[in-house]
């Protein structure tokens, strides 16, 4: 059996209609899901023994400006069992988002929420060390927001005195 | 050489204190390795055998600023990174010079964006500004021999009145 009928045979086995939308475009499968299922749904990907996805790649974000749910969280993890990627995506809603840390699942995930959380300012709820990865600890903005002009707000990064 | 010929006949030679100052300065250039990107494997090589940066009195690259004249920027300088820059720049003692190296360096280059400082002449007084992306090894020998002129100009009694450099003198 191809490994995306049983992931989703498998997530609807786990819990009926758990995935809300899923693509399958050429060949990156890539479900969504809503955020209080993010934690579960995750957990059960890594430790149901058919499925095995041991390692979360990556995390990352999509501002999408004009939508309603603003942004879009997205998490890409890999199985060694089924040599596969999966791309989960959580839709979150309001400026000020938030969703469930997944570090609770996997540990690397933490770098990963800190560097989104940097750039968009989303919050990782439970994370055990939510700083800014990139930009001074002190810096107000969130980078990778539509909204932030690309050579950033003048004098919000202070500079060494020239003399 | 002159000088070989005026040992065996005279003896001695008369010059100024500037000339020789300057003279001793310029050839013994000591530079601080800021390498930061990829400019620094130009660096690097500007080094090596073939280029032969020695051939000018600068092969001793000094990883303590405390021994250096010469800060060679090499790199993209960040707003995060223009800190250490110049607290590695308020430790070298003067008198001192600093070769902007390459586009980033210069003046951001193609990181036109939010974290990369546009041109480091906003936070250190530079003297030679080096074009390419990265530049040739020899244009940097071509900004060394700029320095190199510069310094064998200048007067030694230029550099008496400095305050950092009573400050570095009675650190040690």
């Amino acid at each position: 059996m191809e490994y995306k009928e049983l992931l989703l045979n498998k997530l609807n086995e786990f819990k009926e209609g758990v995935v809300l939308e899923f693509t399958d475009f050429r060949d990156d499968a890539s479900i969504t899901l809503a955020p209080e299922n993010l934690i579960p749904v995750c957990t059960f990907l890594k430790n149901d023994p058919d499925l095995e996805f041991l390692i979360c790649k990556d995390v990352t974000a999509i501002d999408w400006a004009a939508r309603k749910n603003r942004f879009t969280a997205v998490y890409h993890i890999y199985s060694f069992k089924l040599s596969s990627f999966l791309r989960i995506k959580v839709n979150l809603s309001g400026n000020d988002p938030s969703v469930d840390s997944v570090t609770s699942v996997w540990k690397g995930a933490d770098w990963y929420e800190r560097e989104t959380y940097d750039m968009y300012g989303i919050i990782f709820k439970g994370h055990p060390d939510l700083r800014r990865m990139y930009m001074p600890e002190a810096f107000e903005y969130y980078p990778l927001r539509k909204e932030f002009p690309v050579m950033g707000i003048p004098g919000s990064i202070p500079l060494p005195s020239k003399d | 050489m002159g000088l070989e010929a005026k040992l065996q006949t005279d003896g001695f030679l008369t010059t100024t204190i500037d000339a020789l100052v300057g003279w001793a300065r310029k050839n013994s250039v000591w530079p601080m390795p800021m390498g930061i990107s990829c400019c620094a494997i130009e660096m690097m090589s500007a080094v090596d055998p073939k280029y032969d940066m020695s051939r000018f009195g600068s092969e001793v690259f000094r990883f303590t600023p405390r021994q250096c004249d010469l800060m060679i920027v090499a790199g993209t300088v960040t707003y995060k990174m223009s800190h250490v820059v110049r607290k590695i720049y308020d430790q070298m003692p003067d008198p001192k010079w600093v070769i902007a190296m390459g586009a980033c360096t210069s003046s951001g280059g193609m990181y036109r964006s939010y974290s990369v400082v546009q041109g480091i002449d906003q936070f250190l007084p530079v003297d030679v500004y080096t074009a390419g992306c990265p530049p040739r090894p020899e244009n940097l020998l071509n900004a060394l021999i700029q320095i190199q002129d510069k310094i064998g100009k200048s007067k030694a009694r230029d550099y008496q009145n400095l305050d950092r450099r009573n400050l570095v003198l009675s650190n040690n």
